[in-house]
């Protein structure tokens, strides 16, 4: 009975992810939350390149000022990615790419999306370890986090896996948006999706110079402050 | 007079990817035939028909294949040739790189040499529902009429002949994926414009709305790129994903 059950509930599961309704909804959330999640993210960045370690850390403090915050973060976050991120590889791995034969730029961006996905999914385990995580060991706090970035991209090799990281990012959400308006109805013609290619990648640029900005801000000495302590707390650990 | 003794010397080399039944390994056999002008990849098969003998000068089995119209509208002759799907009787010598390589669409289980079984996108019709039910047990009129500017667009979809082209240069076609393929989409597209089809459009949106329907795509885009009657299956898709999302709001909240 237990096997049979168990049957059941593995074709189930099958089903599902084969399904209309699994896919539908990894496209809504790759842009409701996680796309708006990824502007606000490049925002509060961009803070570091606008104003240094004080308009950043305003930038992280007004968030982690929320009500609920921790319920936001696994609803809006945590949650929406989880579920985008492993949907996402089923698709990439179901992918026959075909590039070698079509070369054509749309075809590009197929495989481009499910390349910079799985990057982009490597890379966000990496980052929230290093970031939200050791926030929540209580190895280092919020205020923080400027610091933790400054000492990450001060090493040329993690410097250069951090830029692939949010282009490859970037490029995810920028073309994502392209496709969830054609798998969604919103564009149906080809002139409607050749203008919504134009945005979206004028989108994909931007994002990604806000990015590299914020990356580049991280670097300055001003955001060192705090690294003896991070030292500390290293040298303890080990 | 000299010149013509040279054209008719001239070869054309092929380079064919032959099977000899369906769970057999594929092999490649070359060909050299004497060029004619105006030949085309059909033509050249009959001449292998004609005189079966391999670059080597080994005597074989002719190559399979299969055609019917010999004018693109049967969709019978799709092959891969030199690289692209396409229909053989439309693929010029003249147009083509040499040599000419020909390989059958392997998306499609092949029977023999270039012989495919295309019965999977039968079998997509089927499923989706691509016809419009008339019979009756008494006469049920004339039915209503379709405006000029909507046959016109929905003439172009009808032109689809199940060649099967725009599923082998589909990405997410393939043996990991359950996809129906971009030809049956538009098919739907095309019924439920046709305003007696409409009256079962829901029929057909719910066919899509189940494995392997019209999530299966992933907007490559090489199917409207790669079909021979230039039917617009990308906005087909676009169309079709417009009204199975419609469809599912107004099931989730007529309820």
């Amino acid at each position: 009975m237990l096997i049979f059950e168990n049957v059941v509930y593995e074709k189930g599961v099958r089903q599902f992810m084969k399904g209309y309704y699994a896919r539908k909804l990894h496209s809504l959330l790759g842009v409701i939350p996680l796309a708006l999640f990824f502007i606000e993210h490049a925002l509060t960045n961009f803070g570091a390149f606008e104003g240094g370690p004080s308009r950043f850390n305003a930038g992280v403090k007004l968030l982690n000022d929320l009500p609920l915050v921790l319920v936001l973060e696994v609803v809006l976050i945590y949650l929406p990615l989880l579920y985008h991120g492993v949907y996402g590889l089923y698709i990439a791995y179901q992918a026959k790419p075909n590039n070698g034969r079509f070369g054509y730029e749309r075809n590009l961006r197929y495989l481009l999306q499910r390349v910079t996905g799985v990057i982009t999914f490597v890379y966000v385990i990496w980052h929230v370890y290093e970031t939200r995580i050791q926030v929540a060991l209580g190895n280092v706090t919020h205020e923080q986090l400027g610091s933790v970035m400054h000492d990450i991209v001060t090493q040329p090799v993690l410097f250069t896996l951090y830029l692939i990281g949010v282009i490859s990012a970037s490029f995810h959400f920028a073309n994502g948006i392209w496709s969830f308006l054609v798998s969604w109805g919103i564009t149906v013609g080809p002139r409607a999706q050749r203008v919504s290619s134009y945005i979206c990648m004028t989108l994909f640029v931007l994002v990604s110079i806000m990015f590299v900005l914020s990356l580049i801000a991280f670097r300055r000495v001003e955001f060192q402050e705090a690294s003896v302590w991070i030292d500390t707390v290293k040298s303890v650990l080990s | 007079m000299a010149e013509t003794t040279a054209s008719q010397k001239k070869l054309v080399k092929f380079i064919i990817t032959r099977q000899d039944s369906p769970d057999s390994a594929s092999y490649v056999e070359e060909f050299e035939i004497p060029y004619r002008p105006g030949m085309n990849v059909i033509s050249s098969l009959m001449e292998i028909q004609r005189n079966p003998v391999n670059v080597k000068g080994e005597s074989i089995a002719p190559v399979c294949w299969e055609s019917n119209c010999l004018e693109e509208v049967c969709g019978a002759c799709s092959m891969v040739i030199n690289g692209k799907p396409r229909q053989a009787c439309a693929a010029l010598i003249d147009n083509l790189e040499q040599p000419v390589r020909v390989q059958p669409m392997k998306t499609f289980p092949v029977v023999r040499d270039l012989v495919i079984d295309r019965s999977r996108m039968f079998n997509a019709l089927k499923r989706v529902k691509a016809w419009i039910p008339i019979d009756g047990t008494y006469d049920l009129g004339p039915g209503p009429r379709m405006p000029e500017k909507k046959r016109q667009w929905a003439y172009e979809l009808s032109k689809c002949m199940t060649c099967g082209v725009c599923l082998e240069a589909c990405p997410n076609v393939n043996d990991k994926t359950d996809f129906i393929g971009p030809a049956a989409l538009s098919q739907v597209r095309l019924f439920n414009a046709h305003p007696t089809g409409e009256m079962n459009a829901d029929e057909r949106l719910d066919a899509l709305m189940q494995d392997g329907g019209i999530e299966g795509c992933g907007n490559s885009q090489n199917c409207v790129r790669s079909c021979p009657k230039g039917i617009p299956l990308t906005t087909s898709i676009a169309e079709i994903n417009k009204q199975t999302t419609k469809h599912m709001f107004k099931q989730w909240l007529g309820v």
